[in-house]
């Protein structure tokens, strides 16, 4: 694929903790396309935001990162902050799941905006502040003028994720990273949001990365999902791929997440499928299928040995020596 | 064993105005009651709590009406799920029937007693039988303490039993819940994963074998493989030990995975309650319909949000007045605006606060109206900020 805007290919993250080492992100390749929406789905620790992080030169100095990840051919690991500068803001940006701690409390907002904007562009404050209140209408922030005086502790959760948003998009980024940013957020508000960023995607033909553990979120939204374990893909798939009528989930472990998703059609007081324990611990993986502790497919070659990453079918990849036939819907 | 008559009168010392009075009455006529025999266990009725909000120097800025007449009943074994968005009031709502802080009027009636009116040790006996599981594991569990000490708390403010028999108690408490004990029992917080910390967290709130157990966003922050685990474990104590539920989320799904009953709150009211099935499958308030409409579903495309609410919830200190969901609703016409609406029965056990639901036509007046309503504060609509201004 050489038409892809962002090329990510064996991209490893190991950092060191107590003298141990953590592979927090193990062989990570993907691509994302102009005007495209990816989803990352996983558990906490999945090593989705990592991955991230580590494309956005936002990992701590020490972290060893391994691998490739291009932007139109534009190699990213490895720049110095002052060329990462130039790449993030215009090409990449990224909005993160808690508005009220990523937002400066003693700054007016409209400040906090124009700030991003002269940080990136050389414009004159008033051209900033034109261009500022311009970005909140474009986010759909009610009373634009007014809120540009406001601050943080004024807005609610869902105004400061738009001014998060509007910051994001100052110099109109090719590709935005979202990563939780809407799982804090009310259900309703978490609607407006992923609609606003959508319709954002579409005005401004910009890529969408959405990190996120909500598998419902990645269906409703995304183009192609990727499900993370353990930091490796485990599954990736066109989301019409996986699920609907036309899907079929192939991975155990995605077929997990998607069954323990409490669904209205469920009756009540039924007991939900689970699967027992909990992701392993980074410091010490098993040898074999990092899932198979908790997989009730699990047979001895899972324990073995570690199932590749293949595409078996067209655009869809999994990671499994036991996959699920016909979906496996319980 | 004679249960005490609970009274029928709401809580004196509440002075209050006439006409709110009136509305009070109508409501308890028509309050979400179980279809079933029997005493319940807990009934709530026009339950109000009001906090002022004071300007810096000690002015009074305002009244926050965080819950405003919320009426209800649980049955023995029984569970009600309340479904709210942040600033329902749900939370505030649990801890009024908790009596921490004590609610401004209004009646909770526990086990035959009025808790409005109970204070000191008989306060304190009677919140034996109702327990709290909170959001925040980590928050509710204390540091310092190791898992054996912070189960056998409860034991141990209660004066159940000896040393041994807490200590056996308490093994068996965590054998309840999946945990251990040999592992787990002299572990401190910081080493449990958020799963298994929620999971000492309700061994604790079993201890003292509770009839009703109020869980507010119990597993809100799990992950959702975890938060399935811990759903089970709920639905387990409920048939092993006859546990009744007062389960409180943000998430209509999982709610309603728990529940017998749901009842949907907006700005300090119930806006509509019913037997699970019957609220998903045939809303009556449009709000309902809004909250369904906003769940993303596994179907892709399917549930793209059909019709996304516009705008932010009103502010609960200057609520609107009439309905409070009047400024984001579609079928809000004038007469929203100048009448509360009253809950009526509209199927078996199916209640809903509102002049124009879901089952019948929507007002003529409302068709032309579409989003552009006249009385919505700012934050209401949003394409069409600029030409307002």
């Amino acid at each position: 694929m050489t038409d892809a805007l962002l090329e990510v290919e064996d991209l490893r993250v190991t950092f060191a903790a107590g003298g141990r080492e953590v592979r927090a992100v193990d062989s990570v390749s993907f691509a994302v396309s102009p005007g495209a929406t990816l989803a990352i789905i996983g558990e906490s620790g999945s090593g989705k935001t990592v991955s991230c992080r580590a494309i956005m030169g936002l990992l701590p100095t020490g972290t060893a990162i391994g691998g490739s990840a291009r932007l139109r051919g534009t190699e990213l690991l490895g720049l110095s902050d002052a060329q990462l500068r130039r790449h993030r803001g215009s090409d990449l940006a990224m909005v993160f799941q808690d508005p009220a701690r990523s937002l400066n409390p003693t700054m007016r907002i409209g400040l906090q905006i124009t700030e991003a904007i002269r940080t990136h562009r050389k414009v004159s404050k008033a051209e900033a502040q034109t261009q500022a209140i311009e970005l909140l209408r474009l986010v759909r922030m009610p009373a634009a003028e007014r809120r540009f005086h406001e601050y943080p502790h004024q807005l609610s959760g869902g105004m400061r994720q738009r001014v998060m948003i509007a910051m994001a998009l100052a110099c109109r980024p090719k590709l935005l990273i979202a990563d939780e940013a809407t799982t804090a957020l009310d259900v309703t508000t978490q609607a407006q949001i992923m609609e606003l960023l959508l319709e954002l995607q579409e005005e401004l033909d910009m890529a969408l990365i959405m990190i996120s553990h909500d598998l419902g979120l990645a269906a409703s939204y995304a183009d192609e999902v990727i499900v993370m374990y353990a930091g490796k893909i485990v599954e990736q798939a066109p989301a019409a791929g996986l699920f609907g009528t036309g899907g079929a989930v192939r991975m155990r472990y995605t077929r997990a997440l998607l069954d323990a998703i409490p669904h209205l059609e469920r009756p009540a007081h039924t007991q939900l499928p689970v699967v027992g324990g909990r992701p392993p611990d980074p410091t010490a993986l098993p040898s074999g299928c990092s899932f198979a502790p908790r997989c009730q497919y699990a047979e001895d070659d899972c324990r073995a040995t570690v199932p590749a990453l293949a595409e078996h079918a067209p655009g869809h990849r999994w990671a499994c020596w036991h996959p699920c036939e016909n979906g496996g819907a319980a | 064993m004679t249960v005490p008559e609970p009274s029928a009168t709401p809580a004196d010392g509440d002075p209050r105005p006439a006409e709110p009075a009136t509305q009070a009455t109508q409501a308890t006529q028509a309050t979400p009651v179980a279809a079933a025999n029997g005493e319940p266990l807990l009934s709530v009725r026009d339950l109000v709590q009001e906090f002022t909000v004071r300007e810096r120097g000690g002015g009074k800025a305002g009244v926050v009406q965080a819950v405003s007449g919320v009426s209800f009943d649980i049955m023995p074994g029984e569970t009600l799920g309340i479904v709210g968005e942040t600033g329902s009031g749900k939370s505030t709502l649990a801890r009024a029937i908790l009596q921490a802080p004590r609610p401004k009027s209004g009646s909770v009636v526990f086990r035959g007693k009025e808790l409005t009116r109970l204070r000191g040790g008989s306060l304190l006996q009677a919140r034996r039988h109702m327990q709290f599981v909170f959001q925040d594991p980590f928050g509710s569990l204390d540091p310092k303490w190791k898992v054996r000490s912070i189960v056998d708390e409860p034991l141990v403010a209660y004066h159940t039993g000896s040393g041994a028999a807490r200590r056996k108690r308490v093994n068996e408490l965590l054998d309840l819940v999946g945990l251990d004990p040999a592992r787990y029992a002299k572990r401190h917080p910081r080493e449990l994963s958020g799963g298994q910390a929620q999971r000492v967290a309700i061994a604790r709130a079993v201890a003292l074998e509770p009839s009703l157990l109020i869980c507010d966003e119990a597993v809100s922050s799990l992950d959702v493989l975890i938060q399935a685990q811990v759903l089970n474990l709920f639905e387990r104590l409920r048939a092993e030990l006859g546990l009744a539920y007062l389960f409180i989320a943000h998430d209509l799904a999982l709610v309603k995975q728990v529940s017998d009953r749901v009842a949907v709150m907006y700005l300090g009211k119930l806006c509509e309650t019913g037997p699970g099935n019957a609220v998903y499958r045939e809303p009556l308030h449009p709000y309902t319909r809004a909250l369904l409409d906003s769940i993303p579903s596994t179907e892709p495309g399917s549930a793209r949000a059909s019709t996304v609410i516009k705008g932010e919830p009103p502010s609960p200190i200057n609520p609107p007045s009439g309905c409070r969901f009047r400024t984001r609703c579609p079928r809000a016409t004038d007469l929203c605006a100048t009448d509360e609406p009253m809950p009526r029965e509209l199927a078996t056990g199916h209640f809903v606060a509102c002049h124009f639901p879901l089952t019948e036509a929507p007002p003529a007046e409302a068709a032309g109206n579409g989003s552009g309503h006249a009385a919505a504060p700012a934050g209401t609509e949003t394409k069409t900020s600029k030409a307002v201004r």
